[in-house]
């Protein structure tokens, strides 16, 4: 065979390779939103979203104490869990060999490895177990534990990749260093900061084994997060261990709704960097 | 005092006091030093160059002038350097003072990415706080008009930076530097990213903007220093070895590393 029909064959089917594994690694994916929706998507109606959770064995209600709840509690969870990730990060940026950041760079990757269950008997042990009753509060504090490290991780990456120059830049026109760290470098790397940040809100949006001593679960609608609540990936759990039919769809249901509230999320703060950056300050 | 316009007129040292000299000046990075013992001086409103091979310390030398090698790592020096008579290492000198006195563009162009090019220009104006509105805009036309880029922005004065070209960057980065009114501007090889088309606006800048200020280039490119200078000084292995008007150093100079370098026999 001459060497240049084989060459261009040797290429084709290495970039066959790469697809089939492209097409591997999405396929998945597919199949789960697809599935989400065809068992999904029968059930949504208005009244799932606005009603609370029928009695057992009865037909019809909704999820939405369980909305509220994930909505709180991971609302609740950022409210600590970003600013100490995004604090942490630009700390161990900004003094890279320190000691205090070296610790914490090797805890932080010590505890994106943990399971998210050991997270969750931490809350329990210093929470539930001092207050003696379950709460939102614990639930939340899990998932920002959970955030912490995830989110100080990509900050810290992200911070690297602004180019040195800007920073010598700034400090060359008279910009003392916290103004260089904030007005310049943090500033330039937020699309990425906030990027990660919503990947670990994500993430922790749609954890189960956290809440389940942590939040418990409730039947009611309560936004008050020191009391046990409600959330989406718990009725899920709920729902799909059940012995009813009619629960067995809404879990499918409670998932679809997970998933598109994840989706929107990060389509919002995309579509929100974006046009920040184009403009600018 | 009149400035010389003249570009290669020599010039005679004793005539003007120094706008900017340093006295015995070594830097170090921790116990390695980059910069022996140099002491030199820089007459006002002149384009002073700094030439010599790599790692001569030319670089390093022109970063203890605004103090911007102390925050390189390790980096601390010995000796003095004066700014109109005053030592800028002074304790009671701050360094972000006097990085608004003696101004920097650095080698690659680095437009701040998060703001317009009008902010980009406001930014060293804005960091000491007082100016806004109409001054302000006042002060940024000023300096885009210096750094010979008006005309091509003024259109587009709340776009990125990002979208202008290399050459264009460079010259809002000269913009920003010189917005606040330096008395001194520092050039660390500001045209080594650039295309030759880029290089030439920049050295045709250069003879204007030395009627405003005082001005020191770090170049590796020997013709340009001959283009472009009043006076020239060799480095040569963290040593001054020469200085004196750029004609003289070009076509007599007196040491013999000093001609071995510009014509070409090393580095």
């Amino acid at each position: 065979m001459n060497r240049r029909v084989f060459r261009r064959v040797k290429s084709n089917a290495m970039t066959g390779v790469l697809m089939a594994c492209v097409l591997a690694a999405v396929l998945p994916l597919l199949w789960i939103l697809g599935t989400l929706v065809l068992k999904g998507a029968g059930s949504l109606s208005l009244d799932f979203f606005t009603k609370m959770p029928a009695p057992a064995g009865e037909t019809g209600g909704g999820v939405a104490n369980a909305i509220v709840g994930t909505l709180l509690m991971v609302g609740a969870a950022c409210l600590i869990g970003i600013p100490v990730g995004i604090g942490a990060g630009v700390f161990a940026s900004e003094y890279p060999r320190n000691r205090l950041s070296i610790v914490s760079r090797f805890v932080a990757d010590v505890l994106n490895g943990t399971p998210s269950i050991v997270i969750g008997v931490f809350a329990w042990t210093w929470i539930v177990a001092k207050q003696k009753h379950f709460s939102g509060f614990a639930g939340s504090a899990a998932l920002a534990i959970l955030m912490v490290p995830m989110v100080m991780r990509t900050t810290e990456e992200i911070i690297k990749l602004v180019p040195h120059s800007l920073r010598e830049a700034a400090l060359a026109l008279g910009y003392q260093r916290w103004r260089t760290t904030l007005q310049i470098v943090l500033l330039t790397a937020l699309p990425g900061i906030l990027t990660g940040a919503l990947l670990a809100v994500a993430r922790v949006a749609g954890e189960t084994a956290p809440l389940l001593f942590t939040a418990l679960g409730s039947q009611y609608m309560g936004t008050n997060l020191n009391q046990p609540m409600a959330s989406l990936p718990l009725t899920v759990y709920t729902y799909a261990t059940g012995p009813y039919e009619q629960w067995h769809r809404y879990a499918w249901a409670a998932a679809l709704v997970l998933i598109l509230l994840v989706f929107v999320l990060s389509l919002g703060a995309r579509l929100a960097t974006r046009r920040m950056a184009r403009l600018g300050g | 005092m009149a400035p010389l316009m003249t570009g290669e007129a020599p010039i005679a040292p004793v005539a003007v006091r120094p706008r900017m000299e340093t006295d015995k000046l070594s830097a170090m990075y921790g116990r390695f030093t980059a910069v022996k013992n140099v002491s030199v001086g820089f007459a006002p409103n002149q384009v002073h160059a700094l030439i010599g091979p790599s790692g001569c310390g030319k670089s390093t030398f022109l970063r203890t002038l605004n103090r911007m090698h102390e925050m390189s790592e390790g980096g601390w020096i010995t000796g003095r350097v004066l700014l109109d008579g005053e030592d800028v290492y002074a304790s009671r000198v701050s360094a972000m003072q006097l990085r608004k006195r003696v101004g920097m563009v650095f080698q690659r162009p680095t437009p701040f990415p998060t703001m317009t090019i009008f902010g980009n220009v406001a930014a060293g104006m804005k960091v000491s706080g007082r100016m806004k509105g109409a001054a302000l805009h006042d002060k940024v036309q000023h300096a885009l008009e210096q750094a010979g880029l008006w005309s091509e922005v003024k259109d587009r004065l709340h776009q990125s930076a990002m979208a202008l070209s290399g050459g264009q960057q460079q010259r809002l980065c000269i913009a920003r530097t010189i917005a606040p009114a330096p008395e001194v501007v520092l050039l660390d090889e500001p045209t080594s990213a650039l295309d030759p088309q880029g290089t030439q606006r920049i050295e045709e800048l250069l003879y204007q903007l030395k009627r405003d200020f005082t001005i020191v280039i770090v170049t590796h490119n020997m013709q340009q220093a001959a283009r472009v200078s009043d006076t020239t000084s060799f480095f040569y292995m963290g040593t001054l070895v020469e200085t004196g008007a750029t004609r003289q150093i070009f076509t007599a100079p007196r040491e013999e590393k000093t001609e071995a370098y510009i014509t070409g026999r090393f580095g």
